[in-house]
């Protein structure tokens, strides 16, 4: 286990927010707002996604960000550029898939060179989505030497050995998938999400529940469920995305994500509060 | 010396882990793992071990249902055109009209083993999804198709049979929607339902234990081939030769002479219209994986894959929609690396003029993705043949791995656009028939 880097320090004063954006959604210059503007909002981390060309784990609301960030001529390079340009406080947690990962540098070395140049750009993780326990000890590896953490993600079917090993290579905080499928916001919250924090009590690593969340009554009664943090990704990719659809400004699609986070960042906090009891849903 | 009498035993080179060489793996979304060790089990016991007698009722099925043994038949026009003996393995006769069924209707199987009670694949020229939904119509199973859209225009006659064999299809818009974004959007199916659900995937690709499974039920193909070879001719033959896109009836063709060291091992992929590549567009207007491609992870598994420079998978292109895939089967891959396996390729046009050689010939239309072996067999052997390398030797064994009914609309529009000399005049149906 690895705390060199500073992300569990973003869990020390009460949960943490974590936004998900495709780096380079729609364009670079909008990206750069996007992401400074959910810093504003009080980010704690903020997971940059690195589009891959085949994103299997991602839902239709991801996928579309990250076609527009293809699109918008997003490569592996520019989007080191983009983490040199952020302006942000909050730590920086890179999501992509392996093949991204693998093919940087001369394909020799694995997912070494990858690595060295994110721990130079300031990126403090990763989360693979196509990268089991299993397949990491390579990049968990060039991770440790590099003062990187890996997050993996558990999901409600992650049991027994399976949890056991992944508990022993994860570094940071694990990604707790809230319910069966791929990304994307939903309208309710996930049975399956208790259930999975109740395996995990025993870890000694906090958990940031991810997949549907949406509004801050969900951050809420994920907080209270006893999460340590939210990721939220595809509710403010739907913000990105009507803001490029419908043609506003920047700056508005910019304070649109910005007040989004901060309604997030609420409802954790009054799900800490609630002190690890469920509230009940509120009545209309 | 290789015995040519002597039963070899399989020529298996996938690992306990299920790598072959540096080839393979489980590269999947955390939520897919625990129904991969699910299936890791269920195939040593019911595929590897026969447990409840799983593998006797599998041929049984094959025979009654597929209609098994499948001849092996010389070609007696190619034969005397080239000087050589040739061979065609006829899977365009098992039913459906293509090798697909041995393995849809061994997952199927092995599904209702499990317990599973839904069936989702994926499928590129609509041989597999035909085949999945016949197969889960046989054994009373529900059944979703995930297709590209691209691939549902171009191969209409077998959505149709999907439909009528009451299987749902459902087009993929992503990308350039053919093959490749329709293995990912059925992924994305698997990891909503992976409990009750499974995926029947259509080649020797995608994570462990697929590659290895879906090879052991199409290898009754070279099961077969290398039984009649010895029963008919004596011998083995010089070379098998067999097409390329994942590699599924490639390696089911392949896999009982593995051992055979000499006989030669051909796997012919696409060239589609070159084989160079815009990188700037993201574009490789061919699947010549195993030829020009190199490792890395897709769908799965680590394996040679078209991609830019970056990593980004590239929109493949064939003339045959079967064959239209940037990635190939991990053992596929191995062999090649290893030099088992020679990859070699022809392009869109050589494809269809094997296609109408075989058709007027010797009376059997082809797919066109098994037009592209018989497009290399002439290159080869033909007088003008185009290439000077003679990896083949006297007694050659093809593989039909389909029939063209499919493919006849394709044939007729890219037969008038290239002007073929072998072809017959088409020119009376024009405007006719779209």
């Amino acid at each position: 286990m690895s705390d060199r880097s500073t992300i569990a320090d973003a869990f020390a004063d009460g949960p943490a927010f974590i936004p998900y954006l495709a780096a380079g959604d729609p364009s670079y210059e909008a990206s750069l707002e996007y992401v400074e503007a959910l810093d504003r909002g009080g980010a704690d981390i903020i997971e940059l996604g690195l589009p891959f060309s085949e994103p299997i784990a991602e839902g239709p609301t991801i996928q579309e960000a990250i076609v527009r960030a293809l699109e918008g001529g997003m490569t592996p390079e520019r989007f080191f550029e983009f983490v040199e340009d952020l302006e942000v406080e909050a730590s920086l947690v890179c999501m992509t898939y392996y093949n991204l990962i693998y093919q940087y540098g001369t394909g020799e070395e694995g997912p070494r060179p990858f690595v060295e140049r994110a721990a130079a750009v300031g990126i403090e993780g990763f989360v693979v989505p196509d990268l089991p326990a299993e397949e990491a000890d390579p990049l968990r590896a060039a991770c440790d030497e590099f003062g990187l953490d890996l997050i993996f993600i558990v999901a409600p079917t992650t049991r027994g050995e399976r949890l056991e090993r992944m508990m022993d290579r994860v570094s940071g905080y694990v990604y707790v998938q809230a319910r069966l499928g791929t990304t994307g916001a939903r309208d309710d919250v996930s049975d399956q999400t208790g259930a999975t924090l109740e395996r995990l009590a025993g870890y000694d690593v906090p958990k940031a529940v991810g997949f549907g969340i949406k509004t801050g009554d969900h951050a809420e009664r994920i907080v209270a469920a006893g999460a340590d943090g939210i990721i939220v990704g595809s509710a403010l990719i739907d913000i990105v995305a009507d803001g490029h659809a419908s043609g506003a400004a920047v700056e508005e699609t910019a304070a649109a994500l910005e007040t989004r986070a901060r309604e997030l960042v609420d409802g954790a906090a009054r799900g800490a509060a609630a002190d690890g009891n469920v509230p009940e849903p509120e009545q209309p | 010396m290789t015995d040519p009498t002597q039963t070899t035993k399989p020529g298996r080179t996938d690992r306990p882990d299920g790598s072959f060489g540096r080839f393979g793996g489980q590269y999947v979304p955390e939520a897919l793992m625990p129904a991969l060790e699910e299936l890791e089990d269920a195939y040593g016991r019911y595929v590897l071990e026969n447990e409840d007698g799983f593998m006797d009722e599998f041929r049984a099925r094959l025979a009654d249902f597929g209609g098994r043994p499948i001849p092996l038949q010389r070609a007696d026009r190619l034969s005397e055109r080239y000087d050589r003996e040739v061979y065609l393995k006829r899977e365009d006769l098992l039913h459906g009209g293509a090798h697909k069924l041995n393995n849809a209707l061994g997952q199927v199987l092995l599904a209702k083993y499990m317990g599973k009670e839904r069936i989702i694949a994926e499928t590129g020229a609509g041989q597999h999804g035909t085949a999945t939904a016949m197969a889960a119509a046989h054994l009373d199973m529900p059944c979703e198709i995930y297709m590209g859209r691209t691939d549902v225009n171009r191969q209409r006659p077998n959505v149709f049979r999907m439909r009528i064999n009451g299987a749902d299809v459902n087009p993929v818009d992503a990308g350039r929607g053919t093959l490749k974004e329709a293995i990912s959007e059925t992924m994305r199916d698997w990891s909503r339902t992976v409990e009750h659900t499974h995926y029947v995937i259509g080649s020797i690709v995608g994570p462990h234990p697929f590659p290895a499974m879906v090879r052991d039920f199409h290898a009754v193909i070279s099961e077969e081939a290398r039984e009649q070879c010895l029963d008919r001719l004596g011998d083995l033959p010089d070379a098998v030769v067999a097409c390329a896109g994942g590699g599924s009836n490639t390696m089911g063709a392949f896999h009982h002479f593995i051992p055979d060291e000499d006989v030669s091992l051909l796997a012919v992929e696409a060239g589609g219209s070159s084989l160079e590549v815009d990188e700037a567009a993201g574009v490789a207007p061919n699947s010549a994986t195993l030829s020009t491609g190199d490792e890395g992870v897709l769908h799965g598994a680590r394996t040679t894959l078209l991609q830019d420079s970056h990593g980004q998978i590239m929109e493949s292109h064939s003339v045959s929609a079967g064959l239209d895939y940037a990635g190939v089967g991990p053992e596929l891959a191995h062999l090649v690396e290893t030099g088992r396996v020679t990859p070699v390729n022809v392009g869109d046009r050589v494809a269809l003029e094997g296609f109408h050689r075989l058709s007027t010939e010797e009376g059997i239309i082809p797919a066109l993705e098994t037009a592209h072996a018989f497009g290399y067999l002439h290159e080869v052997c033909a007088e003008d043949g185009a290439i000077d390398d003679d990896p083949l030797g006297e007694t050659i064994v093809v593989n039909v791995s389909g029939r063209g009914d499919k493919d006849l609309e394709t044939v007729i529009e890219k037969t008038a656009e290239m002007g073929l000399e072998a072809a017959p005049d088409m020119s009376v149906f024009d405007g006719g028939l779209r």
